[in-house]
């Protein structure tokens, strides 16, 4: 018992060092947590995204002295992909810099599952950027969360689009068989709904075949793929389950060109262990795609000449990477958002959130900030967290990612009444009071 | 000085067979609950109450569980983590489908009364299979109720994600919502079941679990029916494992998919068993103590000494080190943190004078 | 309906094959020390990672710092092994303890060497055979490193204790490998045919699918498994290794040297998780992820029996082929029965499966039987 003593009153002193050590900084900081992954199975995915995200931060400090003079301040955590390690982290760092974490990026759709619950008591929003709950674009319901760029059920229903146009319409579609090979989790789990929802209307056979974290033993799924010979496979994959995928098709000769991964499973690290068996390989796009824009000759010229980037300057256009600076660039704007409203200080989690919904990045502003070509104009607002449902796909031509599609508009008239139904049936379940978003200002 | 037990007499057979036989004890465990109960809430902050201390009691009830089976009973099980499962998953259904059943204190009893009956079910091979043989055929009930859970869609009130939410958790009208009073209503919980568990493992059927660990043919001999006594073992630690499911689940996630129970979970709380010490209801609390903190603590270092180093390399230290505490624990005193502290107890009566 | 199944047998099978690798190291620990080494997979993890590194472009600085110790390794254990061998010669010709002292000196040399050679080569890639040669010397590196700093100091604690033990070095290792490594996805290129071969296509419509780098793979793990067992029944130390695993203090009691003998298990047993790392790196890529495997080898030792050779190897066939025949054909039948939310029901089937067989051999297939006495 004196130990345990002995480690409590320890861990005690340690919660006591840690607020001593926030109070001591420096005033003029925003203070930014970063819930990334270095390390464990979903490293060679969670690496490039988190370099991103530090370079983007580290390059608004150099280039233009933090946010309108305030600095950011970002500290990472490893969470592993775990959810109790994210939560422990989320629970760290919520409270650091003087006004604490102004925004949190779970990325890891069970991490955002938890910190839905925790964000409203908390007053800090949460940033899921192209994952988590899809209903949680409903801002009337989901005040707090933010899953910009597009949720999975947009993803879902992109690349049906996709796969409608090549056959030449919806009611092609009939008959046809489409396999769901998905990382069995919730973020797997999520596409599930709207692909069914799709399948009762074209009359296509759906069927989802679930894969095991870490999915390096896929065999049997895909000799079950073999024998049942469906038309399309979508593929929902995280880490070295993607590129074990990818490479299990290739050896039971499912044609890749059949094959359709979620933005998440349709990067560098996810086709190139597969070498030449992933070419013809198609992926959505989070909008962005692989290349170097106008951003990039900022990051290396305030950051890489300087030896001060976090990664190599030629792996700086790759697919997650590139998402990477995206999600800190949204979050940036927000709060540049934000202090239009409260003034150009570091603002709480509450004030940040206002600058979310009321984010616009017209056409000219993301010129301006270097990522034309990389994203279409968004607007946030009250009702529609989401900020913009377009996307494209890509193909792997072997050695690169290749744009093959215009840009596509998830069909709203089959999302929304999914997504009504869903917030309303989560509001319920939590009895939540739902915002009359024509109100807000 | 202190610490003796000179003019302590006993006079009655009920002071001799007491829990805590030497008056410090006594006073000590006391003030500990007091500490816990009275002092912790004085200062304690969110942080201190969500990371650390509810993960760490609902942990070492856990442990004490599995403890009765395998630091007790001597069967060596991996499933832990399945059969917080099922507390979990029971807890939720009871309180989801019977609205009447709406009360904490009876949601977690039925999760522990309903893993104590799966854990009756998979005990059974324990009857002819032991030693590794059976370590490893106890996965088979990790991987069989991780996958249950997982896809028996009724079970998850067919969720589209497979994640589950509770919300508005109360016991006898108490709502328990804030961090304090969640922990407060986990120490409670623990405290009896401690005393539950000390009162089992000191009675006759401690004894009988005791005989079958120490030799199960020769206990058998001697009167103890294994498969009564194995099965009693199998039950009462799943018991306990299920309302540590059932809290984990409620109190500490609120929201939470089977990957939550997996069998990083089992490994972490045997971890708990080893390095505590076997056959120790302390050695339970202290394993868990030891588990919980050293991750968290190794991840902060650096931090707090104002060392920068990337988020990889700590991640990568914050294993090795974790690995090379557990061995070095090992080496130094295979029978445990609780080994430890009677052997500071030993010293601390002769204090100061050894000899 | 047969061509389906026969096609599933034999990639179960294939897969099967693998998993008896990944068990044998298992098989040969157990059997020589009576430790339950859960740090196979690590190990496996581990040397992967290694070769993928060495032999792969190697262009950043963390790395150069491993490839440094890999290289001085290799000369160190090399002119280590070559002295051992002098020191024993001059032994026994009647010279001095002294010469020990040369031995280090001329491993510490060895090492310098090395990292001079590591030095020298630069950013490049090894070729294959040196970064297997450099990786076999690390595990040997390893297995010394286990013995002495750990096994030595829990001689006679009780299983359980030592597994934990081999638990906390798994920890260790997955961040060590990680920490001198990096933790991204390497490629280990063996030049495995990626290409599916269809056998028989006149027989079955389709024919039957045969995945050629399963196969090439398969062949190797089978080769492996034969030559560990001429090496267990036909050398010298084989002999010595069975004697240690029947009767530890008889054993000694005849002159061989039990330190010895363990360091050569867990040398072996590096290597075996050499071979498992080679063979599931060319397949799936090196990631944290391979160090999972260990999981899938449980059920083949429990079914095939801790301490039989054999029972590796059957029971990873049963299991490999069990479990991919119940995920193709078991599975949507419970699907539909039960309106599950898919299937996935390989990775408790092979445990149940193993269960069940054990109910009735409690000792394995091939397991010593056990004899109970009061």
């Amino acid at each position: 018992m004196r130990l345990m003593k002995a480690a409590l009153l320890g861990a005690a002193v340690a919660a006591a060092g840690l607020t001593v050590a926030s109070g001591a900084q420096a005033q003029n900081e925003q203070f930014i947590p970063g819930l990334i992954y270095r390390t464990g199975a979903y490293a060679p995915n969670g690496i490039p995204f988190a370099n991103g995200v530090a370079d983007y931060y580290a390059l608004v400090n150099e280039r233009d002295g933090g946010i309108n003079g305030v600095k950011i301040l970002y500290e990472e955590c490893d969470t592993g992909y775990a959810t109790d390690r994210g939560v422990e982290c989320y629970e760290r760092l919520k409270g650091k810099g003087p006004t604490g974490a102004a925004y949190v990026n779970p990325l890891s759709t069970g991490i955002t599952f938890a910190l839905t619950e925790k964000a409203p008591v908390d007053k800090i929003p949460v940033i899921s950027m192209g994952y988590g709950r899809s209903e949680s674009r409903d801002g009337s319901v989901f005040q707090w969360n933010f899953p910009l760029l597009g949720t999975y059920w947009s993803a879902a229903d992109i690349i049906m689009q996709h796969i409608a146009l090549k056959e030449g319409g919806f009611e092609k579609l009939k008959g046809k068989k489409v396999v769901l090979v998905y990382h069995d989790s919730p973020y797997g789990k999520e596409p599930i709904a709207l692909l069914e929802q799709r399948a009762k209307m074209h009359g296509f056979e759906f069927t989802p075949m679930p894969v095991t974290h870490p999915g390096v033993e896929q065999k049997a799924t895909w000799l079950q793929i073999r024998q049942n010979r469906p038309d399309y496979v979508l593929l929902w994959g995280w880490g070295i389950m993607n590129s074990t995928s990818i490479k299990e098709a290739a050896a039971v000769g499912f044609p890749r060109d059949k094959m359709f991964g979620v933005w998440w499973s349709g990067a560098e690290p996810d086709v190139r262990p597969a070498e030449g068996g992933a070419k013809g390989y198609h992926a959505a796009m989070l909008q962005h795609g692989a290349g170097q824009f106008g951003v990039h000759a900022d990051l290396k010229k305030f950051l890489y000449d300087k030896g001060k980037g976090v990664a190599k300057y030629d792996e700086t256009g790759e697919v997650l990477y590139n998402r990477g600076l995206v999600n800190a660039m949204l979050g940036v704007e927000s709060i540049r958002t934000a202090q239009k409203k409260f003034g150009n200080k570091p603002l709480t989690g509450e004030q940040v959130r206002w600058g979310i919904e009321n984010l616009d990045l017209s056409a000219a502003r993301l010129k301006e900030l270097g990522f034309e070509g990389m994203l279409q104009p968004l607007k946030v607002s009250c009702q529609d967290h989401e900020g913009t449902r377009a996307g494209r796909v890509q193909q792997w031509d072997g050695a690169k990612w290749v744009v093959v599609s215009d840009w596509y508009q998830s069909d709203d008239k089959v999302l929304k009444p999914m997504v009504d139904a869903a917030a309303k049936k989560y509001a319920e379940e939590k009895k939540l009071p739902v915002r009359d978003c024509s109100k807000e200002s | 000085m202190l610490y003796r037990e000179a003019g302590q007499f006993k006079t009655t057979y009920g002071a001799d067979q007491q829990i805590f036989p030497i008056l410090q004890d006594r006073i000590f465990v006391l003030a500990v609950i007091a500490a816990a109960l009275l002092v912790v809430p004085l200062f304690a902050s969110q942080y201190l109450y969500t990371e650390i201390l509810i993960p760490f009691l609902i942990l070492s009830l856990a442990a004490i569980g599995l403890n009765i089976l395998v630091g007790y009973c001597g069967q060596v099980s991996l499933g832990t983590g399945g059969f917080m499962a099922v507390g979990a998953y029971a807890a939720y259904n009871l309180w989801l489908r019977v609205p009447e059943a709406n009360n904490l204190i009876v949601v977690f009893l039925f999760g522990g009364l309903m893993s104590a009956a799966v854990g009756i079910l998979f005990g059974i091979p324990s009857l002819r299979i032991k030693g590794f043989y059976l370590a490893v055929a106890t996965l088979a009930s990790q991987f069989f109720l991780d996958w249950l859970f997982a896809r028996v869609k009724w079970l998850t009130n067919y969720t589209p994600s497979g994640s589950v939410a509770v919300g508005d958790t109360s016991a006898f009208g108490w709502k328990i919502d804030t961090p304090m009073e969640r922990y407060l209503f986990i120490l409670a919980f623990v405290v009896v079941a401690t005393v539950v568990a000390k009162n089992l493992v000191r009675g006759h059927i401690g004894r009988s679990w005791m005989a079958i660990r120490d030799m199960d043919i020769a206990a058998e001999i001697i009167g103890f029916r294994p498969l009564r006594t194995k099965l009693t073992a199998f039950a009462v630690s799943s018991f306990f494992i299920g309302i540590a499911g059932a809290m984990w689940a409620f109190l500490r996630l609120g929201a939470w998919e089977p990957l939550a129970f997996d069998i990083n979970r089992s490994f972490q709380i045997l971890f708990m068993v080893i390095i505590g010490g076997l056959g120790s209801l302390l050695g339970s609390f202290l394993g868990a103590a030891f588990i919980v903190l050293t991750p968290i603590v190794l991840n902060q270092l650096p931090g707090w000494f104002g060392v920068k180093m990337s988020t990889a390399l700590l991640s990568h230290l914050e294993f090795m080190v974790f690995g090379a505490m557990i061995v070095f624990f090992l080496i130094v005193e295979p029978h445990g943190l609780a080994r430890l502290w009677a052997i500071a107890k030993e010293k601390l009566r002769l204090w100061p004078f050894p000899h | 309906m047969l061509g389906p199944f026969l096609e599933t047998l034999i990639g179960g099978l294939l897969t099967g094959v693998l998993y008896s690798l990944v068990a044998l190291g298992f098989v040969l620990i157990f059997k020589a020390s009576g430790v339950f080494n859960f740090a196979q997979g690590a190990m496996v993890l581990f040397a992967a990672l290694t070769i993928a590194r060495l032999a792969g472009a190697i262009d950043n600085k963390e790395v150069f710092l491993g490839q440094f110790v890999a290289a001085a390794a290799v000369l160190g254990v090399a002119l280590a092994l070559v002295g051992w061998y002098v020191w024993r010669e001059y032994m026994a010709r009647g010279g001095g303890g002294d010469e020990r002292r040369k031995v280090l000196l001329l491993s510490l040399l060895g090492a310098v060497a090395g990292g001079a050679a590591a030095y020298a080569y630069g950013k490049g890639a090894w070729p294959m055979w040196l970064a297997i040669a450099a990786t076999a010397a690390i595990m040997g590196l390893l297995a010394y490193a286990i013995e002495r700093l750990v096994l030595r100091h829990l001689v006679n604690q009780e299983g359980i204790i030592l597994f934990m033990a081999t638990l906390g070095i798994a920890y260790f290792l997955d961040g060590f490998g990680q920490t001198l490594w990096g933790s991204d996805i390497y490629k280990i290129n063996l030049g495995l045919p990626k290409d599916p071969i269809f056998l028989f296509e006149g027989v079955f419509p389709g024919g039957l699918l045969v995945d050629p780098g399963d196969l090439v793979a398969a062949v190797i793990a089978a080769v492996l498994v034969i030559v560990l067992a001429l090496f267990f029944q036909k050398t010298r130390i084989g002999r010595a290794l069975r004697a240690v695993a029947d009767d530890h203090a008889a054993a000694q009691s005849v002159g061989i040297p039990l330190n010895m003998i363990w360091l050569v298990v867990w040398t072996v047993s590096g290597l075996v998780a050499l071979a498992a790392g080679l063979i599931w790196g060319a397949k799936l890529g090196v990631q944290f992820s391979i160090s999972l495997i260990a999981l899938k080898a449980l059920p083949v030792l429990i079914l095939g029996g801790f301490t039989s050779v054999p029972g590796a190897i059957v029971g990873g066939l049963i299991i490999g082929a069990g479990e991919k025949l119940s995920e193709v054909f078991l599975a949507p039948i419970l699907v539909k029965q039960f309106d599950l939310a898919g299937g996935g029901i390989e990775n408790w089937f092979a445990y149940m499966l193993a269960l069940v067989f054990l109910l009735f051999r409690p000792q394995g297939l091939f397991g010593e039987r056990i004899i109970e006495r009061v």
